[in-house]
């Protein structure tokens, strides 16, 4: 609504800004600072992605309302829908528990951080209040009115007298791709085994084991994921255990992965077929053991 | 910003953007309300008309108790749907697991708004145009939607704390971002022949013959990666029905899971109405019919028809493909989506680019073109033979093969007898079992 609203007003003057677009820079505003603290303050590193997310669509539509529609989608688009996405893929795999290293690696990052923040402090002042007193807005009005309006001229611009700097942001694009896929190659270029090779380089002792590593859940009290399988004498099955889960899930299972793995005693696995009277194993007792076993190993 | 950018051309028609910057506020709104109820009843026919399509596909009747052809069941379901318990697993957290639906059912009714539907007509006594908004950049709208569309299935994925949620996200978010380049890149050729990125401007650039004659390449591209980016079968691998748990929202119950479900048909809605728009002339009336009174029906209401008919037509295809073909596995999949769309979309860009700078080049006779464009042909012809054919393994055959061709048992084979006791056994236990199946005839008989 804002928009067409801004739209009819946006003709009149270039440099009053009107209610509508007051009204939309007092949400969108506070909305981006939001996002930017948050981004900072947020424990978690996805908590933090989204932060950021959400700041850099509320520029998006502050761009949108200030006539230029055409870099407002972009930003959307590119900002908040690709390189935001690749972040939050990354931050998922890695595993949302794995904390900050505190470790410096680099020597006398803090001293160059802080003269560098400084300085782009010091610059973006500067040039704020340099906008804000001494240059006269020159306003999107006319170019968005001329020559097929904001996307033509936006394209024209670009394939004209920017053309040398986008192709060197698009050189410098291919570079990083084609060097993120020479880090990632692994270099298997031997020609691939069939089925039939590798079943039998499996049992050649090529593999760690013939077969393929336990299923979670078989013989294990559950068949969740993240519960392991447990062997014929009821001890934990190593490899069943997933490292992903392991990861994300470890304090929170500590207490049934003691209880599993026979470190604290559980309910008699023959109680059920037991008499009446020994069946059931006073449920609070075995928690708090558990609980107290998962304390000491931590 | 949209009066200015297109009051530039003049026209003798009124554009719909024009048509749409004198709108008042509530018309807008009545508009927006309008289309909001319109979509839910075709997400709630078109639940509905899967079922009983894919039904017939199948040689079986589908939902046919709720209502006249079974056509309520897709309420009945959503009020089950909703009454159910809603679950949030100890794990998940909180905040993001809740916003995930929401974030994932908004952005296809956005999308939604600038959709063309039809040009002029008069509404309440006002002038506007079958269309909620056009901007500019209508097709970056819908992109941009889309892609943040992608961030429900991610952050569903993640807050749900489990394994199968996270893996089952980040493969269907994956599919999502690989199909929308091949997507954004078939719409490259529609752009260059609309030289527009309005909606509204492209569907009313095919007047003189819809992009999808003009564009095969591109429209077959398009087609194959709108069933990608909604993750539909046959590339539904997120949540594929017969192999996995659930995908992404394995762990959602209740609103939050029909909210899910309802972005997915929504979405599959939106895309069949951008393929209509940029393709298939928006709401142009077809060929035959344009022909009667001077293009009468593609004026006032009448695009509302054409455009949903057209819509529906695409929508009918994606039920066809999930009941007529087999799901690829992921890695052909990516490959295909990789390696074949996106280098021939390229290719395609680069001849739509090179037929149309010849076509405006001055000085060039339509004989120098033709010969151009055959050379052209030739050397990629000529080309062609030179790649290297499929190799053709010719490996010694695993199996030992007897005479015919096929394996066979060899001829001298013996049936090994069991041994005695074991078959004493059988003989005691199958004596009373004719028993039993002497009466149970009976018993058929009497229910029969």
């Amino acid at each position: 609504m804002t928009g067409l609203v801004l739209a009819q007003a946006a003709t009149g003057a270039a440099d009053t800004v009107t209610t509508g677009e007051a009204v939309a820079f007092w949400i969108l505003g506070p909305l981006a600072l939001a996002g930017g603290l948050g981004m900072l303050f947020a424990r978690n590193a996805v908590h933090s992605a989204l932060w950021l997310a959400m700041s850099m669509l509320s520029l998006g539509v502050l761009y949108m309302v200030q006539q230029a529609p055409f870099l407002g989608f972009v930003q959307i688009i590119v900002y908040t829908g690709a390189v935001m996405m690749l972040f939050l893929f990354v931050l998922m795999l890695v595993g949302r528990d794995s904390s900050d290293s505190v470790v410096e690696v680099l020597r006398g990052q803090r001293l160059a951080a802080s003269v560098f923040g400084l300085g782009f402090g010091v610059l973006v002042v500067a040039a704020v209040a340099r906008s804000l007193t001494q240059v006269t807005p020159a306003g999107l009005n006319q170019v968005n009115t001329t020559g097929g309006g904001n996307v033509s001229n936006i394209g024209r611009s670009l394939f004209t007298d920017y053309l040398f700097p986008f192709e060197l942001t698009s050189a410098l694009l291919i570079t990083a791709a084609l060097g993120a896929m020479v880090l990632a190659f692994t270099g298997h270029d031997r020609k691939r085994r069939t089925q039939r090779e590798t079943v039998v380089a499996r049992f050649r002792g090529e593999h760690a084991r013939p077969s393929p590593l336990p299923g979670p859940g078989v013989f294990a009290t559950a068949n969740s994921v993240a519960t392991p399988a447990l062997l014929q004498d009821g001890s934990v099955a190593p490899e069943s255990l997933s490292e992903i889960i392991e990861a994300t899930a470890a304090e929170q299972l500590a207490e049934d992965l003691a209880e599993v793995s026979g470190r604290v005693a559980g309910p008699d696995p023959r109680a059920l077929r037991g008499p009446a009277g020994t069946a059931t194993a006073p449920p609070g007792a075995s928690a708090t053991a558990g609980a107290s076993a998962a304390e000491g190993e931590s | 910003m949209t009066t200015t950018a297109v009051l530039a051309q003049a026209q003798q028609r009124l554009s719909n953007a024009e048509l749409l910057a004198d709108d008042p506020l509530w018309l807008t709104l009545i508009k927006v309300v309008v289309l909001f109820i319109v979509v839910m009843l075709t997400l709630a026919l078109l639940v509905w008309a899967e079922r009983r399509v894919l039904g017939r596909l199948q040689n079986r009747p589908g939902p046919n108790r709720a209502g006249p052809f079974g056509m309520l069941q897709s309420i009945a379901d959503a009020l089950k749907l909703s009454l159910k318990e809603d679950i949030r697993p100890a794990r998940a957290d909180k905040w993001v697991y809740i916003m995930a639906p929401i974030i994932g059912g908004i952005p296809p009714f956005l999308a939604m708004a600038v959709m063309p539907f039809g040009g002029e007509v008069t509404m309440f006594g006002v002038q506007t145009a079958l269309q909620v908004v056009d901007l500019p950049v209508g097709v970056l709208v819908v992109l941009a939607c889309s892609s943040v569309g992608v961030y429900s299935i991610v952050l569903a994925g993640w807050s749900s704390g489990s394994p199968y949620p996270l893996l089952g996200a980040l493969r269907s978010a994956a599919q999502v971002i690989s199909y929308e380049i091949a997507m954004g890149l078939s719409i490259v050729g529609v752009v260059l022949f609309a030289g527009s990125l309005s909606t509204a401007d492209i569907a009313a650039a095919q007047s003189g013959g819809w992009f999808a004659w003009i564009l095969p390449i591109s429209f077959v591209i398009y087609l194959i990666s709108m069933v990608g980016e909604t993750n539909r079968a046959p590339f539904d691998l997120p949540e594929a029905e017969s192999e996995l748990v659930g995908g992404f929202h394995t762990e959602y119950t209740s609103l939050k899971f029909l909210m899910f479900f309802l972005a997915e048909y929504a979405n599959m809605v939106v895309v069949s109405a951008f393929a209509t728009t940029l393709f298939l002339g928006g709401g142009a009336v077809p060929w035959p019919l344009s022909a009667i009174a001077d293009n009468a029906l593609s004026s006032g209401y009448w695009p509302l028809l054409w455009f949903g008919l057209k819509t529906a037509l695409l929508i009918f295809g994606f039920i066809w493909a999930r009941a007529a073909l087999p799901r690829l596995r992921y890695d052909q999949f990516m490959k295909f989506g990789w390696k074949v769309l996106v280098p021939l979309n390229l290719v395609w860009i680069v001849a739509v680019t090179a037929l149309r700078v010849l076509r405006n080049a001055e000085g060039v006779t339509s004989g120098q073109r033709i010969v151009i464009i055959g050379v052209a042909v030739a050397v990629l012809v000529l080309g062609s033979l030179l790649l290297p054919g499929r190799q053709v393994a010719d490996e010694e055959p695993q199996v030992p093969l007897a005479g015919s061709g096929y394996p066979l048992p060899p001829l001298d084979l013996t049936v090994p007898t069991p041994p005695r006791q074991r078959r004493t056994v059988r003989a005691r236990a199958e004596q009373p079992r004719e028993a039993v199946t002497a009466s149970g005839k009976e018993a058929g008989d009497g229910n029969a």
